[in-house]
Protein backbone atom coordinates (compact mmCIF):
# COMPACT_ATOMS: atom_id res chain seq x y z
CA UNK A 1 0.00 0.00 0.00
CA UNK A 2 2.58 2.51 -1.15
CA UNK A 3 1.62 5.86 -1.96
CA UNK A 4 4.07 5.63 -4.92
CA UNK A 5 2.38 3.12 -6.78
CA UNK A 6 1.80 3.96 -10.51
CA UNK A 7 -0.73 6.75 -11.48
CA UNK A 8 -4.18 5.79 -12.09
CA UNK A 9 -5.18 9.13 -13.15
CA UNK A 10 -3.22 12.74 -13.12
CA UNK A 11 -4.33 16.39 -13.47
CA UNK A 12 -1.96 18.18 -15.36
CA UNK A 13 -2.39 22.06 -14.82
CA UNK A 14 -6.76 21.73 -14.76
CA UNK A 15 -8.33 24.99 -15.00
CA UNK A 16 -12.22 25.16 -14.22
CA UNK A 17 -14.19 28.59 -14.43
CA UNK A 18 -17.54 28.82 -14.23
CA UNK A 19 -20.30 29.75 -16.86
CA UNK A 20 -20.46 32.66 -13.94
CA UNK A 21 -17.03 34.01 -14.27
CA UNK A 22 -15.88 32.10 -10.77
CA UNK A 23 -12.02 30.57 -10.84
CA UNK A 24 -12.99 27.00 -8.84
CA UNK A 25 -9.75 25.41 -9.98
CA UNK A 26 -6.29 26.98 -11.62
CA UNK A 27 -3.16 25.00 -12.49
CA UNK A 28 -4.24 22.16 -10.26
CA UNK A 29 -1.96 18.98 -10.51
CA UNK A 30 -2.47 15.93 -8.69
CA UNK A 31 -1.41 11.97 -9.00
CA UNK A 32 -3.86 9.81 -7.72
CA UNK A 33 -1.49 6.42 -7.17
CA UNK A 34 -3.09 2.90 -7.63
CA UNK A 35 -4.40 1.61 -4.53
CA UNK A 36 -3.90 4.35 -2.48
CA UNK A 37 -5.94 6.44 -0.10
CA UNK A 38 -5.92 10.13 -1.10
CA UNK A 39 -7.77 12.90 0.77
CA UNK A 40 -8.35 16.62 -0.60
CA UNK A 41 -8.47 18.52 2.34
CA UNK A 42 -9.81 22.46 2.08
CA UNK A 43 -12.04 25.11 3.39
CA UNK A 44 -15.70 25.41 1.51
CA UNK A 45 -15.76 26.56 -1.80
CA UNK A 46 -11.63 25.95 -2.55
CA UNK A 47 -12.63 23.90 -5.80
CA UNK A 48 -12.21 20.21 -4.28
CA UNK A 49 -15.25 19.23 -5.50
CA UNK A 50 -14.94 20.41 -8.42
CA UNK A 51 -11.69 18.24 -9.10
CA UNK A 52 -13.11 15.42 -8.22
CA UNK A 53 -16.04 15.98 -10.86
CA UNK A 54 -13.68 16.38 -13.71
CA UNK A 55 -12.21 13.02 -12.31
CA UNK A 56 -15.54 11.83 -12.93
CA UNK A 57 -16.14 13.20 -16.18
CA UNK A 58 -18.95 14.93 -14.68
CA UNK A 59 -17.61 18.73 -15.36
CA UNK A 60 -15.39 19.49 -18.67
CA UNK A 61 -11.72 21.22 -17.41
CA UNK A 62 -11.26 24.83 -18.63
CA UNK A 63 -7.80 23.92 -19.10
CA UNK A 64 -5.33 21.46 -18.52
CA UNK A 65 -6.03 17.65 -19.04
CA UNK A 66 -6.91 14.55 -17.14
CA UNK A 67 -4.17 11.79 -17.73
CA UNK A 68 -5.66 7.92 -17.13
CA UNK A 69 -2.39 5.96 -17.66
CA UNK A 70 -3.41 2.63 -17.87
CA UNK A 71 -6.89 3.63 -19.40
CA UNK A 72 -9.99 4.51 -17.55
CA UNK A 73 -10.78 2.02 -15.35
CA UNK A 74 -14.40 1.66 -13.64
CA UNK A 75 -15.58 4.88 -11.11
CA UNK A 76 -17.71 4.86 -8.58
CA UNK A 77 -19.30 8.50 -7.01
CA UNK A 78 -20.70 8.68 -3.30
CA UNK A 79 -22.35 12.08 -3.33
CA UNK A 80 -22.65 14.40 -0.13
CA UNK A 81 -26.02 13.45 -0.18
CA UNK A 82 -26.83 9.91 -0.06
CA UNK A 83 -28.70 10.90 -3.93
CA UNK A 84 -30.62 7.40 -3.55
CA UNK A 85 -34.00 7.25 -5.65
CA UNK A 86 -36.89 6.91 -3.09
CA UNK A 87 -39.58 5.45 -5.56
CA UNK A 88 -36.95 2.19 -5.39
CA UNK A 89 -36.07 -0.33 -2.68
CA UNK A 90 -32.60 -0.20 -0.89
CA UNK A 91 -31.50 -3.37 -3.10
CA UNK A 92 -32.96 -1.93 -6.53
CA UNK A 93 -31.18 1.28 -6.10
CA UNK A 94 -27.64 -0.61 -5.09
CA UNK A 95 -28.25 -2.54 -8.43
CA UNK A 96 -28.62 0.46 -10.31
CA UNK A 97 -25.53 0.90 -11.97
CA UNK A 98 -25.76 -2.63 -13.15
CA UNK A 99 -29.29 -2.40 -14.82
CA UNK A 100 -27.78 0.47 -16.51
CA UNK A 101 -25.02 -1.43 -17.87
CA UNK A 102 -28.12 -3.98 -18.56
CA UNK A 103 -26.61 -6.74 -16.97
CA UNK A 104 -28.06 -9.76 -15.90
CA UNK A 105 -30.62 -9.01 -13.50
CA UNK A 106 -30.34 -12.08 -11.29
CA UNK A 107 -26.87 -11.20 -11.10
CA UNK A 108 -27.32 -7.82 -10.38
CA UNK A 109 -29.21 -8.85 -7.49
CA UNK A 110 -26.63 -11.00 -5.99
CA UNK A 111 -23.87 -8.58 -6.47
CA UNK A 112 -26.34 -6.14 -5.04
CA UNK A 113 -26.46 -8.47 -1.83
CA UNK A 114 -23.09 -8.38 -1.48
CA UNK A 115 -22.37 -4.68 -1.84
CA UNK A 116 -24.97 -4.40 0.54
CA UNK A 117 -23.57 -7.11 3.34
CA UNK A 118 -19.96 -5.66 2.67
CA UNK A 119 -21.18 -2.62 4.63
CA UNK A 120 -23.56 -4.18 6.86
CA UNK A 121 -27.04 -3.06 5.27
CA UNK A 122 -28.00 -6.64 3.75
CA UNK A 123 -30.94 -7.16 5.74
CA UNK A 124 -32.70 -3.61 4.98
CA UNK A 125 -32.23 -4.80 1.20
CA UNK A 126 -35.91 -4.87 0.65
CA UNK A 127 -36.45 -1.24 2.59
CA UNK A 128 -37.33 1.94 0.87
CA UNK A 129 -34.54 4.63 1.83
CA UNK A 130 -36.70 6.75 3.49
CA UNK A 131 -37.05 4.08 6.17
CA UNK A 132 -33.46 4.55 6.76
CA UNK A 133 -31.56 6.41 8.61
CA UNK A 134 -28.92 8.83 7.56
CA UNK A 135 -26.19 6.67 8.18
CA UNK A 136 -28.13 3.85 6.72
CA UNK A 137 -28.87 5.69 3.66
CA UNK A 138 -24.61 6.90 3.44
CA UNK A 139 -23.92 2.96 3.80
CA UNK A 140 -26.65 1.92 1.04
CA UNK A 141 -24.86 5.02 -1.27
CA UNK A 142 -21.17 3.65 -0.83
CA UNK A 143 -23.04 -0.37 -1.27
CA UNK A 144 -24.15 1.26 -4.68
CA UNK A 145 -20.86 2.76 -5.77
CA UNK A 146 -18.97 -0.65 -4.72
CA UNK A 147 -21.45 -2.87 -6.36
CA UNK A 148 -19.10 -2.60 -9.86
CA UNK A 149 -15.76 -2.76 -8.25
CA UNK A 150 -15.02 0.29 -9.65
CA UNK A 151 -10.84 0.81 -10.06
CA UNK A 152 -11.20 4.02 -8.46
CA UNK A 153 -14.36 5.25 -5.91
CA UNK A 154 -14.64 9.03 -5.51
CA UNK A 155 -16.13 10.25 -2.10
CA UNK A 156 -17.61 14.04 -1.91
CA UNK A 157 -17.81 14.55 1.62
CA UNK A 158 -20.14 11.65 2.16
CA UNK A 159 -20.38 12.08 6.09
CA UNK A 160 -20.47 15.57 6.73
CA UNK A 161 -23.86 15.74 7.07
CA UNK A 162 -23.68 12.23 9.67
CA UNK A 163 -22.94 12.49 13.68
CA UNK A 164 -19.81 12.36 15.32
CA UNK A 165 -20.53 8.70 16.50
CA UNK A 166 -22.53 7.35 13.22
CA UNK A 167 -19.21 9.28 11.34
CA UNK A 168 -16.85 7.51 13.25
CA UNK A 169 -18.24 4.31 12.94
CA UNK A 170 -18.28 4.47 9.11
CA UNK A 171 -15.24 6.21 9.07
CA UNK A 172 -13.56 2.81 10.13
CA UNK A 173 -15.80 0.65 8.30
CA UNK A 174 -14.95 2.41 4.86
CA UNK A 175 -11.24 1.75 5.95
CA UNK A 176 -12.23 -1.87 6.53
CA UNK A 177 -13.62 -2.13 3.23
CA UNK A 178 -10.50 0.04 1.75
CA UNK A 179 -8.00 -2.70 2.96
CA UNK A 180 -10.49 -5.67 1.81
CA UNK A 181 -10.51 -4.58 -1.59
CA UNK A 182 -7.62 -2.49 -2.54
CA UNK A 183 -9.74 0.01 -4.32
CA UNK A 184 -8.13 3.49 -4.63
CA UNK A 185 -10.17 6.34 -3.00
CA UNK A 186 -10.42 9.72 -3.45
CA UNK A 187 -11.76 11.24 -0.40
CA UNK A 188 -13.24 15.12 -0.17
CA UNK A 189 -13.30 16.73 3.19
CA UNK A 190 -13.08 19.69 4.81
CA UNK A 191 -12.54 17.52 7.85
CA UNK A 192 -8.72 18.10 9.35
CA UNK A 193 -9.50 14.81 11.50
CA UNK A 194 -11.41 12.99 9.05
CA UNK A 195 -8.61 13.25 6.40
CA UNK A 196 -6.18 12.34 9.39
CA UNK A 197 -7.64 9.32 10.28
CA UNK A 198 -8.17 8.18 6.94
CA UNK A 199 -5.46 9.06 4.42
CA UNK A 200 -2.14 7.72 3.51
CA UNK A 201 -1.91 11.24 2.05
CA UNK A 202 -3.40 14.64 2.51
CA UNK A 203 -3.82 17.29 -0.25
CA UNK A 204 -3.99 20.68 1.25
CA UNK A 205 -5.74 22.57 -1.51
CA UNK A 206 -5.75 26.94 -1.19
CA UNK A 207 -9.32 28.62 -1.93
CA UNK A 208 -9.86 31.10 -4.82
CA UNK A 209 -9.24 30.08 -6.82
CA UNK A 210 -8.17 26.05 -6.29
CA UNK A 211 -4.62 24.63 -6.45
CA UNK A 212 -2.62 22.31 -4.59
CA UNK A 213 -0.69 24.12 -1.42
CA UNK A 214 0.98 21.42 0.02
CA UNK A 215 0.79 17.63 0.63
CA UNK A 216 1.51 15.76 4.26
CA UNK A 217 1.99 12.10 4.28
CA UNK A 218 0.55 10.19 7.25
CA UNK A 219 2.54 7.21 7.04
CA UNK A 220 0.83 6.01 10.33
CA UNK A 221 0.06 2.07 9.84
CA UNK A 222 -3.53 0.69 9.10
CA UNK A 223 -5.21 -1.00 10.15
CA UNK A 224 -6.30 2.22 12.36
CA UNK A 225 -8.40 2.20 15.33
CA UNK A 226 -9.78 4.20 18.01
CA UNK A 227 -6.61 3.77 19.31
CA UNK A 228 -5.03 5.28 16.89
CA UNK A 229 -7.63 8.02 16.86
CA UNK A 230 -6.85 9.17 20.80
CA UNK A 231 -3.01 8.61 20.03
CA UNK A 232 -0.17 11.44 20.13
CA UNK A 233 1.00 10.20 16.93
CA UNK A 234 -2.66 10.91 15.75
CA UNK A 235 -2.91 14.75 17.43
CA UNK A 236 0.76 15.37 15.54
CA UNK A 237 -0.39 14.32 12.05
CA UNK A 238 -3.77 16.69 12.87
CA UNK A 239 -1.36 19.56 14.08
CA UNK A 240 0.59 19.56 11.33
CA UNK A 241 -2.55 19.11 8.58
CA UNK A 242 -4.31 21.72 10.34
CA UNK A 243 -1.62 24.18 10.65
CA UNK A 244 -1.19 23.82 6.31
CA UNK A 245 -4.68 24.14 5.90
CA UNK A 246 -4.28 27.26 8.47
CA UNK A 247 -1.31 28.68 6.43
CA UNK A 248 -3.52 27.58 2.69
CA UNK A 249 -6.74 29.78 3.71
CA UNK A 250 -4.70 32.73 4.39
CA UNK A 251 -2.48 32.03 1.49
CA UNK A 252 -5.97 31.81 -0.95
CA UNK A 253 -7.24 34.66 0.76
CA UNK A 254 -4.08 37.35 -0.44
CA UNK A 255 -4.41 36.49 -3.59
CA UNK B 1 -63.86 11.50 19.53
CA UNK B 2 -60.91 10.17 17.78
CA UNK B 3 -59.18 11.78 14.88
CA UNK B 4 -59.89 9.14 12.49
CA UNK B 5 -63.76 9.69 12.84
CA UNK B 6 -64.11 13.26 13.06
CA UNK B 7 -62.94 13.85 9.20
CA UNK B 8 -66.14 12.26 8.22
CA UNK B 9 -68.57 13.26 11.54
CA UNK B 10 -68.31 17.07 10.97
CA UNK B 11 -68.70 17.22 7.32
CA UNK B 12 -71.75 15.00 7.84
CA UNK B 13 -73.23 17.21 10.42
CA UNK B 14 -73.06 20.21 8.64
CA UNK B 15 -74.60 18.63 5.67
CA UNK B 16 -77.76 17.74 8.00
CA UNK B 17 -77.68 21.45 9.54
CA UNK B 18 -77.32 22.68 5.70
CA UNK B 19 -80.33 20.18 4.55
CA UNK B 20 -81.98 21.09 7.80
CA UNK B 21 -81.85 24.90 7.22
CA UNK B 22 -82.93 24.34 3.68
CA UNK B 23 -85.84 22.44 4.28
CA UNK B 24 -86.92 25.25 7.24
CA UNK B 25 -86.47 28.12 4.51
CA UNK B 26 -88.94 26.68 2.09
CA UNK B 27 -91.43 25.24 4.45
CA UNK B 28 -91.20 28.41 6.29
CA UNK B 29 -91.91 30.83 3.52
CA UNK B 30 -94.10 28.70 1.89
CA UNK B 31 -92.04 28.64 -1.13
CA UNK B 32 -92.99 27.35 -4.20
CA UNK B 33 -91.03 24.52 -5.83
CA UNK B 34 -90.64 25.90 -8.99
CA UNK B 35 -88.67 28.42 -7.30
CA UNK B 36 -86.81 26.42 -4.52
CA UNK B 37 -87.59 22.92 -4.32
CA UNK B 38 -87.18 21.15 -0.84
CA UNK B 39 -84.58 19.17 -0.17
CA UNK B 40 -87.79 15.80 -0.23
CA UNK B 41 -88.77 16.77 -3.42
CA UNK B 42 -85.37 16.94 -5.05
CA UNK B 43 -84.78 13.26 -3.51
CA UNK B 44 -88.03 12.46 -4.54
CA UNK B 45 -87.51 13.62 -7.79
CA UNK B 46 -84.61 11.93 -8.09
CA UNK B 47 -86.29 8.44 -7.56
CA UNK B 48 -89.22 9.33 -10.03
CA UNK B 49 -86.87 10.46 -12.55
CA UNK B 50 -84.05 7.45 -11.87
CA UNK B 51 -84.03 5.88 -15.15
CA UNK B 52 -84.10 8.98 -17.69
CA UNK B 53 -81.07 10.85 -15.19
CA UNK B 54 -79.27 7.68 -14.95
CA UNK B 55 -79.07 6.88 -18.66
CA UNK B 56 -77.91 10.63 -18.73
CA UNK B 57 -75.50 10.23 -16.26
CA UNK B 58 -73.79 7.91 -18.10
CA UNK B 59 -73.22 9.37 -21.25
CA UNK B 60 -71.56 12.29 -19.29
CA UNK B 61 -69.34 10.13 -17.13
CA UNK B 62 -68.28 8.21 -20.43
CA UNK B 63 -67.71 11.73 -22.00
CA UNK B 64 -66.08 12.64 -18.89
CA UNK B 65 -63.86 9.32 -18.89
CA UNK B 66 -62.51 9.73 -22.05
CA UNK B 67 -61.78 13.46 -22.17
CA UNK B 68 -59.89 12.31 -19.04
CA UNK B 69 -58.12 9.75 -20.69
CA UNK B 70 -57.21 11.77 -23.70
CA UNK B 71 -55.97 14.18 -21.37
CA UNK B 72 -53.59 11.70 -19.57
CA UNK B 73 -51.95 10.48 -22.33
CA UNK B 74 -51.93 14.21 -24.22
CA UNK B 75 -50.74 15.98 -21.34
CA UNK B 76 -48.25 13.13 -20.20
CA UNK B 77 -47.03 12.52 -24.34
CA UNK B 78 -46.77 16.34 -24.32
CA UNK B 79 -44.69 16.76 -21.06
CA UNK B 80 -42.24 13.86 -22.43
CA UNK B 81 -41.83 15.55 -25.78
CA UNK B 82 -41.20 19.47 -24.11
CA UNK B 83 -38.52 17.44 -21.88
CA UNK B 84 -36.47 15.54 -24.58
CA UNK B 85 -36.41 18.71 -26.74
CA UNK B 86 -36.67 22.28 -26.21
CA UNK B 87 -36.83 23.49 -29.86
CA UNK B 88 -40.28 21.85 -29.59
CA UNK B 89 -41.20 23.30 -26.09
CA UNK B 90 -40.87 26.45 -27.13
CA UNK B 91 -42.28 25.91 -30.69
CA UNK B 92 -45.70 24.34 -28.61
CA UNK B 93 -45.91 26.10 -24.97
CA UNK B 94 -47.33 29.16 -25.72
CA UNK B 95 -50.00 27.22 -27.49
CA UNK B 96 -51.22 25.17 -24.67
CA UNK B 97 -51.30 28.05 -22.10
CA UNK B 98 -53.19 30.30 -24.73
CA UNK B 99 -55.55 27.00 -25.30
CA UNK B 100 -56.00 26.94 -20.93
CA UNK B 101 -56.31 30.70 -20.34
CA UNK B 102 -59.67 31.05 -23.31
CA UNK B 103 -62.37 30.64 -21.09
CA UNK B 104 -63.86 27.06 -22.49
CA UNK B 105 -67.44 28.52 -22.13
CA UNK B 106 -66.36 31.15 -25.23
CA UNK B 107 -64.75 28.16 -27.29
CA UNK B 108 -67.28 25.39 -26.87
CA UNK B 109 -70.04 26.86 -29.20
CA UNK B 110 -67.31 27.53 -32.12
CA UNK B 111 -66.19 23.79 -31.86
CA UNK B 112 -70.17 22.62 -32.09
CA UNK B 113 -69.64 24.73 -35.50
CA UNK B 114 -66.82 22.77 -36.79
CA UNK B 115 -67.31 19.43 -35.36
CA UNK B 116 -70.05 16.45 -34.98
CA UNK B 117 -71.64 17.35 -31.16
CA UNK B 118 -70.32 14.29 -29.37
CA UNK B 119 -66.67 15.16 -30.88
CA UNK B 120 -67.48 18.94 -29.65
CA UNK B 121 -67.96 17.62 -26.12
CA UNK B 122 -65.15 15.26 -26.17
CA UNK B 123 -63.06 17.96 -27.67
CA UNK B 124 -64.46 20.61 -24.71
CA UNK B 125 -63.65 18.02 -21.90
CA UNK B 126 -59.88 17.20 -23.39
CA UNK B 127 -59.17 21.18 -23.51
CA UNK B 128 -59.91 21.78 -20.14
CA UNK B 129 -58.71 18.99 -18.64
CA UNK B 130 -54.57 18.53 -20.64
CA UNK B 131 -52.85 21.34 -19.09
CA UNK B 132 -53.08 20.55 -15.39
CA UNK B 133 -51.47 17.16 -16.31
CA UNK B 134 -48.92 18.85 -18.66
CA UNK B 135 -47.62 21.63 -15.97
CA UNK B 136 -47.83 19.29 -13.59
CA UNK B 137 -45.84 16.45 -15.31
CA UNK B 138 -43.72 19.00 -17.00
CA UNK B 139 -42.76 20.52 -13.70
CA UNK B 140 -42.44 16.90 -12.60
CA UNK B 141 -39.78 16.00 -14.92
CA UNK B 142 -37.77 19.25 -14.89
CA UNK B 143 -37.16 18.47 -10.85
CA UNK B 144 -35.33 15.39 -11.46
CA UNK B 145 -32.31 15.63 -8.27
CA UNK B 146 -29.56 16.82 -9.95
CA UNK B 147 -27.01 14.56 -8.09
CA UNK B 148 -29.40 10.98 -9.55
CA UNK B 149 -29.05 13.02 -12.97
CA UNK B 150 -25.26 12.89 -11.99
CA UNK B 151 -25.19 9.44 -11.32
CA UNK B 152 -26.85 8.40 -14.12
CA UNK B 153 -24.57 10.05 -16.07
CA UNK B 154 -21.63 8.75 -14.63
CA UNK B 155 -22.80 5.02 -15.70
CA UNK B 156 -23.81 6.21 -18.98
CA UNK B 157 -27.12 5.83 -18.96
CA UNK B 158 -29.22 6.03 -22.28
CA UNK B 159 -31.32 9.30 -23.21
CA UNK B 160 -34.11 6.34 -22.98
CA UNK B 161 -32.89 5.07 -19.22
CA UNK B 162 -32.89 8.29 -17.89
CA UNK B 163 -36.48 8.67 -19.06
CA UNK B 164 -37.77 5.72 -17.67
CA UNK B 165 -35.45 4.89 -15.03
CA UNK B 166 -35.50 8.74 -13.12
CA UNK B 167 -37.37 10.89 -14.84
CA UNK B 168 -40.98 9.41 -14.95
CA UNK B 169 -40.40 7.84 -11.75
CA UNK B 170 -39.23 10.98 -10.12
CA UNK B 171 -41.95 12.92 -11.94
CA UNK B 172 -45.30 10.48 -10.92
CA UNK B 173 -46.08 12.74 -7.62
CA UNK B 174 -46.58 16.22 -9.92
CA UNK B 175 -47.79 13.73 -12.47
CA UNK B 176 -50.42 12.33 -10.43
CA UNK B 177 -51.89 15.53 -8.69
CA UNK B 178 -52.57 16.77 -12.09
CA UNK B 179 -54.47 13.60 -13.06
CA UNK B 180 -56.18 14.24 -9.94
CA UNK B 181 -56.98 18.23 -10.86
CA UNK B 182 -57.53 16.70 -14.43
CA UNK B 183 -60.53 14.43 -13.47
CA UNK B 184 -62.64 17.14 -11.52
CA UNK B 185 -61.88 19.41 -15.15
CA UNK B 186 -63.04 17.47 -18.02
CA UNK B 187 -66.27 17.03 -16.01
CA UNK B 188 -66.17 20.61 -16.29
CA UNK B 189 -65.51 20.84 -19.59
CA UNK B 190 -68.29 17.52 -20.66
CA UNK B 191 -70.70 20.13 -18.68
CA UNK B 192 -69.73 22.94 -20.12
CA UNK B 193 -70.26 21.97 -23.86
CA UNK B 194 -73.14 19.97 -23.18
CA UNK B 195 -74.54 23.33 -21.73
CA UNK B 196 -73.99 24.93 -25.20
CA UNK B 197 -74.93 22.36 -27.18
CA UNK B 198 -78.19 21.60 -24.94
CA UNK B 199 -79.14 25.24 -26.75
CA UNK B 200 -78.29 24.10 -30.41
CA UNK B 201 -80.66 20.88 -29.62
CA UNK B 202 -79.23 17.23 -29.50
CA UNK B 203 -77.76 15.51 -26.45
CA UNK B 204 -78.83 13.65 -23.64
CA UNK B 205 -76.03 14.26 -20.83
CA UNK B 206 -76.41 15.06 -17.73
CA UNK B 207 -75.91 18.86 -18.27
CA UNK B 208 -78.05 18.72 -21.21
CA UNK B 209 -81.18 17.64 -19.21
CA UNK B 210 -80.40 20.35 -16.56
CA UNK B 211 -80.70 22.88 -19.53
CA UNK B 212 -83.39 21.42 -20.45
CA UNK B 213 -85.56 20.98 -17.20
CA UNK B 214 -84.41 24.74 -16.97
CA UNK B 215 -86.78 25.58 -20.25
CA UNK B 216 -89.29 24.32 -19.05
CA UNK B 217 -89.28 25.36 -15.14
CA UNK B 218 -88.64 21.96 -13.53
CA UNK B 219 -86.41 23.05 -11.29
CA UNK B 220 -86.81 19.96 -8.95
CA UNK B 221 -85.18 17.58 -11.56
CA UNK B 222 -82.35 20.28 -12.14
CA UNK B 223 -81.77 20.15 -8.45
CA UNK B 224 -81.62 16.47 -8.90
CA UNK B 225 -79.43 16.36 -12.07
CA UNK B 226 -76.94 18.83 -10.18
CA UNK B 227 -76.70 16.59 -7.20
CA UNK B 228 -75.70 13.41 -9.47
CA UNK B 229 -73.39 15.79 -10.91
CA UNK B 230 -71.56 17.14 -8.31
CA UNK B 231 -71.51 12.68 -6.40
CA UNK B 232 -69.77 12.69 -9.65
CA UNK B 233 -67.26 14.76 -9.38
CA UNK B 234 -66.46 13.74 -6.24
CA UNK B 235 -66.47 10.01 -6.72
CA UNK B 236 -64.12 11.23 -9.57
CA UNK B 237 -61.86 12.69 -6.78
CA UNK B 238 -62.01 9.98 -4.54
CA UNK B 239 -61.18 7.52 -7.02
CA UNK B 240 -57.95 9.20 -8.62
CA UNK B 241 -57.03 10.64 -4.86
CA UNK B 242 -56.74 6.84 -3.59
CA UNK B 243 -55.07 5.55 -6.62
CA UNK B 244 -52.23 8.38 -6.37
CA UNK B 245 -52.11 7.27 -2.47
CA UNK B 246 -51.89 4.03 -3.28
CA UNK B 247 -49.01 4.28 -6.18
CA UNK B 248 -47.20 6.82 -3.78
CA UNK B 249 -47.91 4.92 -0.45
CA UNK B 250 -44.45 3.79 -0.13
CA UNK B 251 -41.83 6.17 -0.80
CA UNK B 252 -43.73 9.33 -1.11
CA UNK B 253 -43.83 11.84 1.57
CA UNK B 254 -47.80 13.26 0.77
CA UNK B 255 -49.19 9.69 0.77
CA UNK B 256 -46.82 7.45 3.31
CA UNK B 257 -48.09 7.41 6.89
CA UNK B 258 -46.40 9.73 9.62
CA UNK B 259 -45.46 8.09 12.73
CA UNK B 260 -45.67 10.10 15.81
Amino acid sequence: MSASGPSIVSLRGVGKTFDNGTVALNGFELDVHTGEFVSLLGSSGCGKSTALRIIAGLSAASRGAVEWPTGAGRIGFVFQEPTLMPWARVAANVALPLKLARADATASQAAAMQALKRVGLAEFAGAFPRELSGGMKMRASIARALVTEPHLLLMDEPFAALDEITRFKLNNDLLAVWQELHRTVVFVTHSVFESVYLSQRIVVMTPRPGRVFTEVVVDAPYPRDERFRTSAEYAGFCRRVAEALYKATAAGGMS
Amino acid sequence: MSDRLLPILLPVLVLAIGVLIWALVVWGFAIPPFVLPGPRLVLATLVADAGLLWNSLLVTLLITFEGFLLAALGGIGLAILFNQSRLVEYSLYPYAVILQVTPIVAIAPLLLIYLPQPLAVLACAWIVAFFPVLANTTLGLNSVDHNLLALFELYKATQWQVLWNLKLPSALPQMLAGLRIAGGLSLIGAVVAEIAAGSAGAGSGLAYRIAESGYRLNIPRMFAALLLLSLAGVAIFFVLSTLSDFALRRWHESAARREL
